[in-house]
């Protein structure tokens, strides 16, 4: 090393850092002995263990002792370096140490908590420490590559969480890209009839903030329209939209709708996708009255000018002079630049007919919640009376919990606002039918503000709830259908017989979460929802630098939570872009160019085409700006003159060494 | 790579008692390393006898580091990476899966048993993949013994390439 030899054996003096956190480590790991140990490993002058190295004092600790000691190097042994790498590159700069001269070894993540033997975990760790020690004396100080950010912001996903990340960017001042692939943006939201606890008007909270999205200056909102390729990095993502074509001109289309009245259709013959199918529609329709934009949409799928070529398109003559409609519209590719993306694409409800005693989609009285959901709303397909298939209104209703979650056979997880819209529904529909209504329940779940409140209050209107797990469902007399449970609470079977039957049906990832997924480069969690970057301290974070997360794609939830989240998303990506410059990593590999022999091995193993050949000097060249840092053409080189910053072989070959070498 | 030669004499290795496997485990910043964190922050417990050394991509991994591994006395390597089509650098773990076909042939020619060498594909959420497969390796590592390659400890091991070229 040329530089930093001023430690015993001409090696650069080292400081060790191990943490007890609490007794997360300590707990299993003896600190007291690895920090003796660590004395006696070259280079290193001091060694201490600490209660919480990453706590105020236990990071001035480093900042001191790189003063008194004149330390050239520290190594933290503590937590995972994806928690807390940044916190102690910043104690190591404030030392006056350049960050990178930090090397930190994972003995909680990677040892005290999957390990139970005391003596093994400590012996690894110790083992773990030497690699740690052996390495740092080999870092090189590295600039982080400043580079500028575009302040546009991508959302993508226009229910609520999209929504309101996108309002409160535009309101800040950004320009943000709404991208929504549905033809109207509001999301599962714009369904709902009610909210609970507060029984507000879901189209009265909502459509007025959809009409904002529409209006603002600062949104460019894309409907049926889908991202379909990610490049680029933090600050700097390059996006491709695909919108597709909904045959009506954006810009020249009212909303009138005259042209769904003159449709040669007179009635619908599509099952509404907005409705669950509880109603038809027309090959060109409105999803809803209040949908933004208000521009109609045709579907290719039932339109007769698209099958048959031979409609007598009414619908042109009835738009006239406007012209709006263009069945020759082509689906086109917008290319964006933006600094930062917001994910908020939302769930999926469960399919019931993935539990088939409950009945959905054989027996006609059976409905999701999601369904009722449309029911009871004015704006929904009887205009909120609630009424079964055949016309009959209910007299007794069962509402089953947990359909799809807590169970083995299906998501193990709970799907978190089940519960509380299952009170909301039992509300509503005793109010419009003055039915009994049952609640079959496993447990009820109403930790949130006002929740527990609400829950008395149904019980007190009388709602009926029988802890159990329905068992089966079967038809009884008089088109009425019998729920078989055992009451956990009397602890006798029960059979009662129902008019309608309602499945609180859990929340479940999008099918093409995983596609979305690998097109932004995030990751997802078992479940399949997308994964934050840590659970409690970056809750919107993903691993990708600049990619944030809103609503319930990141799991189950309800939409307080969704409206908080997705602030939080927007005030994280206004965080980055607002700093007008983001520093990237330095891992970029670089040419010894005296040891290059121009044999261009590494130029096609590049993903980013950041190698290229220097047809002057017979060399490879590496393009740092373009270089994310794989190490591919490092670890291909057959000269071995590619190097990766802070991941050079002599490093990594220091690591192997170091964890097998027992002192 | 120095002269590796066995001290076996052809028979069955009898793992001597106490016997401890030493593995080594490169695991790739985006998804291997996230899962063993996650494998950590749900207290999964499993064998403590792999070592992990991180690496941004398992595309980094070059066939020397597992070969000096071997020769430091390591009884297992592991490569833990994203699953085809999922590589935070689009295409690494391809050029992975290439050497390791390759870096297979190889070990096996310097007597070095398959069991002992594994790549793996675990995501980011498959914590639970980690527990088994580090579980799963250590068993069959413990069940083929050591591996007993003759490294002359007094003499380093020429770590450069230049010298392992000539």
């Amino acid at each position: 090393m040329a530089e930093g030899v001023g430690g015993p054996n001409g090696r650069p003096r080292i400081g060790v850092y191990i943490c007890h956190c609490g007794t997360n480590i300590a707990g299993t790991v003896d600190v007291q002995a690895l920090s003796a140990y660590s004395t006696t490993l070259p280079g290193v002058v001091v060694a201490r263990d600490y209660r919480y190295m990453c706590s105020d004092p236990g990071q001035e600790l480093i900042v001191k002792d790189i003063a008194e000691h004149r330390l050239q190097r520290v190594v933290v042994a503590s937590c995972s370096p994806l928690l807390h790498e940044h916190t102690f590159r910043g104690a190591a700069a404030r030392g006056g140490l350049n960050p990178f001269q930090v090397q930190m070894v994972n003995i909680r993540e990677h040892d005290s908590w999957v390990h139970e033997d005391r003596e093994a975990a400590t012996a690894k760790a110790g083992d773990l420490i030497r690699a740690a020690v052996r390495r740092v004396a080999l870092h090189r100080p590295l600039e982080r590559r400043r580079v500028t950010i575009n302040p546009d912001v991508l959302v993508v996903g226009g229910g609520i969480a999209g929504i309101h990340a996108a309002l409160t960017l535009a309101n800040a001042g950004k320009h943000v890209y709404l991208v929504e692939r549905e033809p109207t943006i509001g999301g599962h939201m714009a369904m709902f009839d009610k909210t609970f606890p507060t029984l507000d008007c879901a189209a009265c909270i909502l459509t007025p903030k959809m009409t904002a999205v529409k209006a603002h200056p600062n949104i460019t909102l894309w409907t049926y329209s889908e991202v379909t390729q990610v490049g680029g990095y933090v600050g700097n993502y390059q996006v491709t939209v695909r919108r597709k074509p909904r045959y009506v001109n954006e810009d020249l289309c009212v909303g009138c709708r005259e042209c769904i009245e003159a449709c040669v259709y007179k009635e619908g013959k599509t099952p509404d996708e907005f409705n669950l199918g509880l109603s038809r529609r027309k090959p060109i329709y409105m999803p809803f009255p209040q949908a933004v934009p208000q521009v109609v949409v045709i579907d290719r799928e039932a339109c007769i000018e698209f099958k048959s070529g031979k409609c007598k398109k009414t619908c042109v003559e009835a738009c006239g002079e406007r012209g709006a409609i263009d069945f020759s519209q082509q689906e086109r590719l917008e290319t964006i630049r933006v600094g930062a993306i917001i994910l908020a694409t939302g769930f999926k409800i469960f399919d019931a007919r993935r539990i088939p005693y409950y009945g959905y989609g054989t027996y006609p009285q059976v409905y999701t919640a999601l369904e009722v959901e449309r029911l009871v709303n004015a704006a929904g397909p009887t205009g909120g009376e609630v009424v079964l298939r055949n016309g009959r209104r209910p007299e007794s209703v069962a509402i089953i919990h947990c359909v799809g979650s807590r169970d083995e056979n299906t998501n193990r997880y709970c799907s978190r606002v089940c519960c509380m819209y299952s009170l909301k529904l039992a509300h509503l529909i005793k109010e419009k039918t003055q039915a009994e209504v049952y609640n079959f329940y496993i447990d009820i779940r109403a930790p949130g503000k006002s929740f527990e409140e609400f829950y008395n209050r149904v019980q007190e209107e009388g709602t009926h709830f029988i802890r159990g797990k329905v068992a089966d469902l079967y038809p009884g007399g008089d088109g009425r259908l019998v729920v078989q449970v055992e009451d956990t609470l009397l602890g006798k079977v029960r059979k009662i017989p129902v008019d309608m039957v309602v499945l609180s049906v859990g929340l479940e990832p999008r099918p093409d979460a995983q596609e979305v997924r690998r097109l932004f480069n995030i990751s997802c969690s078992t479940e399949g929802w997308f994964l934050e970057r840590h659970p409690k301290l970056a809750p919107v974070s993903t691993f990708t630098d600049g990619i944030f997360l809103a609503g319930a794609c990141q799991g189950p939830k309800d939409i307080p939570d969704s409206v908080a989240q997705a602030g939080a998303a927007a005030a994280e990506a206004l965080a980055l872009i607002d700093a007008g410059a983001v520093e990237l990593e330095p891992y970029t590999a670089y040419v010894v160019e005296e040891d290059c022999s121009g044999c261009k091995t590494c130029i096609p193993l590049c993903p980013y085409n950041a190698i290229s050949f220097v047809a002057e000097t017979k060399k490879a060249q590496i393009n740092e700006v373009l270089c994310k840092g794989c190490g591919v053409c490092v670890a291909a080189c057959p000269s071995g003159s590619i190097k990766q910053n802070l991941f050079e072989d002599e490093a990594i070959f220091e690591e192997i060494e170091g964890v097998l070498t027992h002192a | 790579m120095p002269e590796a030669t066995h001290t076996t004499e052809g028979g069955a290795r009898a793992a001597p008692e106490g016997f401890e496997p030493r593995i080594v485990a490169f695991f790739c910043n985006w998804c291997t390393y996230i899962a063993a964190d996650l494998a950590g922050t749900s207290r999964m417990k499993y064998a403590p006898n792999v070592r992990v050394i991180r690496t941004m991509c398992s595309g980094r991994v070059d066939p020397q580091f597992v070969l000096e591994a071997f020769a430091r006395g390591a009884d297992g390597v592991l490569i833990g990476g994203c699953h085809p089509g999922d590589c935070h650098y689009q295409e690494g773990n391809y050029k992975t899966l290439r050497r390791y076909t390759l870096l297979r042939q190889v070990l096996a020619t310097l007597g070095i048993e398959p069991q002992r060498f594994r790549l793996e594909w675990i995501s980011a959420s498959e914590a639970e993949r980690v527990r088994a497969v580090v579980n799963e390796m250590v068993e069959q590592v413990r069940a083929l013994g050591p591996l007993r390659l003759e490294v002359p400890q007094e003499v380093p091991v020429p770590r450069q390439r230049e010298e392992v070229a000539a």
